[in-house]
């Protein structure tokens, strides 16, 4: 009877193992678009608004168009759950499906991503987010991360704060805080903003937030009244970004003098503060509201129609919804990009990393997307997979983002050479690190 | 029928202490050893990559909670934090020394795990119960904040990430991107398999003894002459060294990297789970919990799948963590012994079998 | 001596100069440490009661918090306009809810454990926390919730009191949290010492065993005191929930109840007060004047380094019974 059993057990395990992977060949009449969402755990406030919008602008190329250049596109949502372990999880189960593009919306998942996209030959699209260096494209072939970096956008904040102050040579002597999540995301700005710390003669403080801490940060404000920092740049995710802006107007911190990184402005992030909130600042590259044509025509074709899962309309054109949606459009524009380079209907990952690498959306392109003015124009090269493009400042009216700058440059002079050092070291420390080999397409 | 202990004679005292008495169970383990070898060579990436390798790695370090939780009684909620002491030793060791075979660091790194492990259990001599519980929380945290905070722990890089490097043996790659899910998983399944040889002569014998005498009773195993102190430290460092092995295994050959919160608590609440759910004081219940714990979710996921049921992943996941915990609880209803009880049962029915006694 | 300088003499300096920050500190350390205690409080009442270590506290918070801004926005949809009457509605029914759920609880995890080993309750509390995430995420979604404070009249903004030279500013919220913990406390120290209920209470936590062959029913005693760590966990959530948002990160919170609760002992009400006191204290002060030399971010671990050095010297809490042990 045991043996037998065992016997049994061991030629089903076989099979099962061998016959997995057989069950995976889809049929391949649409482009696989795997997003990794997290619509659960402690940073679904941050991750339901993103997926929302990612999800709806490709569903509504589907709709509209019918995918793109009439090729549907296969879109699937993997809950990971911000957690890295899950997101591992996604990618074993997406990759065998030839998926165009990886979105891990995770820094954490994207470290974990970066050294298997190469060897998966799958490109990955860290959207402004994930691991600064890997904007090197000489390095990091496989690896996107437009339309700029964690450094540059700590740079703009640097170059917001000397524009009010009067000047760069103003900085001297002001105090700056940094107050970030204590992560690698978190942490990801500090060299750059030392480097210029030391340059422009501030003061830079760090006001680290323990991940279990992020609701409970009365501490750190009583740090930030006794060094009465000038400013403070708030690198922050999830629950973090509304107990920050909410302990700051508790503390009568100045609200023009605290500003988020991009991914700290959402409307989740300012609204529970209340009218103490209002005029908080925060980074920003995608335009706000339903005024452009392409939010209108996804209200028109998704969200009227019942197809997408935003619980409420009013929640369509806010800050981390568009964000969404321009995620979508770069990974859309690269996959048209790589038709028409390589000719074919269906493209796979190969093709879409050379779709990304030539990728060129101007503003003709972005009017003709229904998206005049909403983003920054992307271009990207062999070398540079990151853009360092121009952001601007939205500041928080109590019921909405509003738009108060115009578009500022990150200091590419401070970012560049940190960046061509930091993914230098990335290929030394990891033996065994791959050369370039991939040819480079002249830009489209 | 053919499970029947009759005509096996035990003729010495070894042959009656042997931790597999039964001849048909040694039978089962080589032929469960040989699956496990033979899935290995025909098995798919994701049977291998997502499933196998780290349903390993967990048993391991559920194995590693066991020795000191099922066995010496000592409940510890740090054993995430082991875990990453283990993958971060091996990290720093192999940037230092990239010639020496990396498998060789991955076993050393274990007892720097065991060394932080027994510092942290110096306290258990006076605290007990869940007191000793929410201390070792003392250990996950500020080695949790560590990982963070001691840049030298992961080579001053920016992203304050660790990346695992390619390592080769015999020209093999083992390590990094570039090792096939085969080669990863036959080394796993052969470090796995010789801890787990090692654990079970440890708790089957003297140690092992002295280990449950401390948990049924320490006053009274004090008396009769264990030296509470150095047995109890003694469980930390077993515990510490295989949980530190098992991260290291976590990071070099599966993960390929890893930032701090890999190692957080919800980790050390994963495993503690495992070996509940799997049974305390069983080694085997280990791979049992590790497989209901770590597999179920993922099963449960693709159930709806293979229905075509039109559900949103999200909703999924909600549906997965309700089923998961009703399922802990039925569980715990149906056999609170865990299901290494549950194994013994069933053997005892076929040993017997077709009769009821 | 540098070093030395900066651990012994450096920041009682800052102390001293800046008296009004010490006080501020002061008065944010008293009240996260009330804050703390009323978390651990939920934890005590449980403990006492039925020996469980009931880790399904944090998710009730959450739970309860939900449900309430829930129920709030279902009562607007439903037509009642007034938002006073409609808040008030709401903490009603949310009341029932934590009523419902630990009947609930008793009827389909506690009453089938009854005499488990306490390792086995403790995880069957682990698998009620994940079925109450899933079904928490499953009914009222992942948004994170703001929590409806204005419309149930809790006091906002703050007093600045002028000491020292300086300013030290009071949220009236906060004050309100403290007063409402005291309360609480009160009401529970009377309804253990002096009513039929309570004295039943104290006899369970003794013996279950002799408690049953009184005549004591452990079904209703195991009701109430999930029901009363229902109201705890509401009254926590609203606070809590008022101080940042509603969303499941408020969960984590339960891990900052462990030191308090060890460090007072895990079956005395007064030691979860006095406990939190004292780790709201210490980790403010610790985090203000020593957390720099360390790069800061210590907080998430000075309370249990604290809790366990108490512990060294009294193994079972400040308050705790005394554990004796007999072969």
């Amino acid at each position: 009877m045991r043996p037998r059993f065992f016997a049994l057990a061991t030629a089903a395990a076989v099979l099962a193992g061998a016959s997995l992977p057989a069950s995976r060949a889809v049929a391949q009449d649409s482009i696989y678009v795997p997003l990794f969402t997290y619509r659960t755990g402690p940073y679904a406030g941050s991750g339901i608004p993103v997926a929302n919008g990612m999800h709806d602008y490709l569903a509504m190329l589907n709709e509209r168009d019918g995918g793109i250049n009439g090729v549907k596109l296969n879109v699937e949502e993997c809950e990971t759950g911000y957690d890295t372990k899950k997101g591992v999880e996604c990618y074993e189960s997406v990759k065998g499906k030839h998926p165009a593009v990886i979105n891990p919306y995770s820094t954490g998942i994207t470290l974990e991503l970066i050294p298997r996209a190469a060897v998966d030959k799958i490109p990955i699209l860290s959207m402004a987010y994930g691991l600064s260096a890997s904007a090197d494209g000489n390095i990091f072939p496989w690896i996107f991360n437009p339309p700029l970096t964690y450094w540059d956008g700590a740079s703009v904040f640097v170059r917001y704060v000397a524009s009010k102050e009067g000047g760069m040579d103003k900085l001297k002597g002001k105090k700056l805080g940094l107050l970030h999540l204590d992560a690698p995301y978190g942490k990801e700005p500090i060299p750059v903003l030392q480097d210029m710390a030391k340059k422009y003669g501030f003061q830079l403080l760090l006001y680290p937030v323990p991940g279990k801490e992020m609701q409970n940060q009365g501490s750190l404000w009583l740090n930030v009244r006794r060094d009465r920092p000038d400013y403070i740049y708030i690198q922050g995710w999830g629950a973090m970004n509304p107990t920050a802006v909410k302990e700051a107007a508790k503390v009568g911190f100045p609200m023009d003098h605290l500003m988020g990184v991009w991914w700290s402005g959402g409307d989740d992030d300012a609204r529970p503060a209340g009218p103490g909130g209002t005029g908080y600042l925060s980074l920003d590259f995608n335009g706000v509201g339903t005024d452009y044509p392409v939010i209108q025509d996804i209200l028109k074709y998704v969200v009227d129609k019942g197809k997408s899962q935003v619980d409420s309309k009013s929640r369509v054109g806010e800050n981390l919804y568009n964000r969404g949606v321009f995620n979508a459009m770069l990974i859309a524009e690269a996959i048209r990009n790589a038709q028409q380079l390589t000719g074919k209907k269906v493209v796979v990952g190969e093709d879409v990393r050379r779709g990304f690498e030539s990728l060129n959306i101007t503003e003709a392109r972005l009017k003709e997307m229904g998206a005049p003015n909403f983003a920054p124009p992307v271009h990207l090269t062999c070398a540079d997979h990151n853009g360092h493009h121009a952001v601007f400042v939205v500041r928080w009216d109590g019921t909405k983002w509003v738009k108060i700058s115009d578009w500022i440059e990150p200091i590419k002079e401070e970012v560049l050479p940190l960046i061509e050092q930091t993914a230098k070291e990335y290929a030394e420390k990891n033996t065994g690190w791959p050369k370039r080999t991939e040819p480079c397409d002249k830009s489209s | 029928m053919l499970y029947r202990e009759v005509g096996q004679f035990k003729t010495s005292y070894t042959s009656d202490q042997a931790i597999f008495p039964i001849l048909q169970d040694r039978l089962g383990i080589v032929a469960i050893v040989i699956a496990a070898y033979l899935i290995g060579l025909t098995g798919g990436d994701f049977l291998l990559n997502a499933v196998l390798i780290p349903f390993l790695i967990f048993s391991l370090a559920a194995i590693g909670l066991n020795l000191l939780t099922g066995y010496t009684g000592l409940l510890s909620l740090g054993t995430g934090a082991f875990m990453g002491v283990g993958a971060y030793a091996c990290y720093k060791l192999t940037t230092y020394f990239p010639n020496v075979n990396i498998l060789l660091w991955v076993v050393v790194s274990g007892f720097f795990a065991s060394i932080v492990g027994a510092l942290f259990g110096l306290p258990s001599l006076r605290i007990k119960g869940f007191y000793l519980a929410v201390a070792t929380l003392a250990a996950q945290f500020f080695l949790e904040w560590c990982f963070i905070r001691i840049p030298w722990l992961f080579n001053y890089n920016e992203s304050g990430a660790i990346e695992v490097p390619q390592r080769e043996i015999f020209g093999i790659i083992v390590t990094g991107p570039r090792a096939s899910a085969q080669t990863r998983y036959l080394v796993v399944l052969t470090i796995v398999a010789a801890l787990t040889w090692l654990a079970s002569n440890l708790v089957h014998g003297r140690i092992g003894r002295m280990w449950m005498a401390v948990r049924d009773m320490d006053i009274a195993a004090e008396l009769m002459g264990i030296r509470l102190l150095p047995t109890k430290l003694l469980a930390f460092a077993v515990s510490s060294y295989v949980c530190g092995v098992a991260g290291a295994l976590l990071v070099f050959l599966w993960y390929g990297g890893a930032e701090s919160t890999v190692f957080d608590i919800n980790q050390s609440f994963q495993i503690l789970f495992m070996v509940i759910i799997g049974g305390l004081g069983s080694i085997i219940g280990s791979y049992f919990g590790a497989a209901v714990i770590y597999m179920m979710p993922i099963v449960l996921r693709a159930v709806p799948g293979w229905f075509g049921l039109p559900l949103q992943p999200a909703t999924v996941e909600h549906l997965t963590f309700m089923v998961v915990g009703a399922l802990i609880i039925v569980f715990l209803i149906a056999e609170p012994h865990g299901l290494a009880r549950l194994w013994q049962i069933a053997k005892q029915k076929l040993r017997v079998w077709p009769f009821p006694y | 001596m540098h070093l030395l300088y900066q651990i012994f003499v450096d920041p009682f300096v800052q102390m001293g100069t800046a008296p009004d920050l010490l006080a501020q500190t002061l008065w944010e350390g008293l009240v996260s440490g009330v804050l703390y205690a009323l978390i651990a409080l939920g934890f005590v009442l449980i403990f006492k009661a039925s020996g469980v270590f009931n880790f399904a506290q944090g998710i009730m918070v959450v739970f309860a918090a939900l449900t309430l801004v829930g129920l709030y926005q279902a009562m607007t949809r439903l037509g009642v306009v007034n938002p006073t009457i409609g808040a008030y509605l709401a903490l009603a029914g949310t009341v029932v809810v934590m009523f419902l759920l630990a009947v609930g609880v008793e009827r389909l995890v506690l009453r089938p454990l009854v005499n488990q080993p306490d390792i086995v309750l403790f995880m069957a509390t682990f698998g009620l926390t994940y079925f109450l995430i899933g079904f928490g995420e499953y009914v009222f979604g992942g948004d994170p919730q703001v929590m409806i404070a204005d419309q149930l009249h809790l006091p906002r903004g703050r007093i600045d009191v002028h000491v020292f030279g300086g300013v030290v500013q009071m949220q009236k919220i906060d004050i309100t949290a403290a007063v409402i913990a005291s309360v609480l406390v009160a009401a529970l120290a009377v309804f253990f010492q002096k009513t039929r209920i309570g004295r039943a209470l104290r006899a369970v936590a003794d013996s279950h065993r002799a408690a049953l062959s009184v005549g004591i029913s452990l079904e209703t005693i195991w009701v109430i005191v999930w029901f009363a760590a229902g109201i705890v966990a509401l009254a926590t959530g609203i606070m809590w929930g008022a101080r940042s948002d509603v969303s499941f990160a408020l969960e984590i919170i339960a891990l900052k109840a462990l030191p308090v609760l060890i460090l007072g002992g895990l079956t005395s009400i007064p030691g979860a007060i006095v406990g939190g006191l004292i780790i709201g204290l210490s980790e403010k002060i610790g985090e203000l004047y020593w957390g720099p030399l360390l790069g800061s971010g210590i907080e998430s671990w000075l309370a249990y380094v604290i809790a366990l050095v108490f512990l060294l010297f009294r193994p079972q809490g400040l308050f705790g019974e005394r554990i004796i042990e007999r072969v």
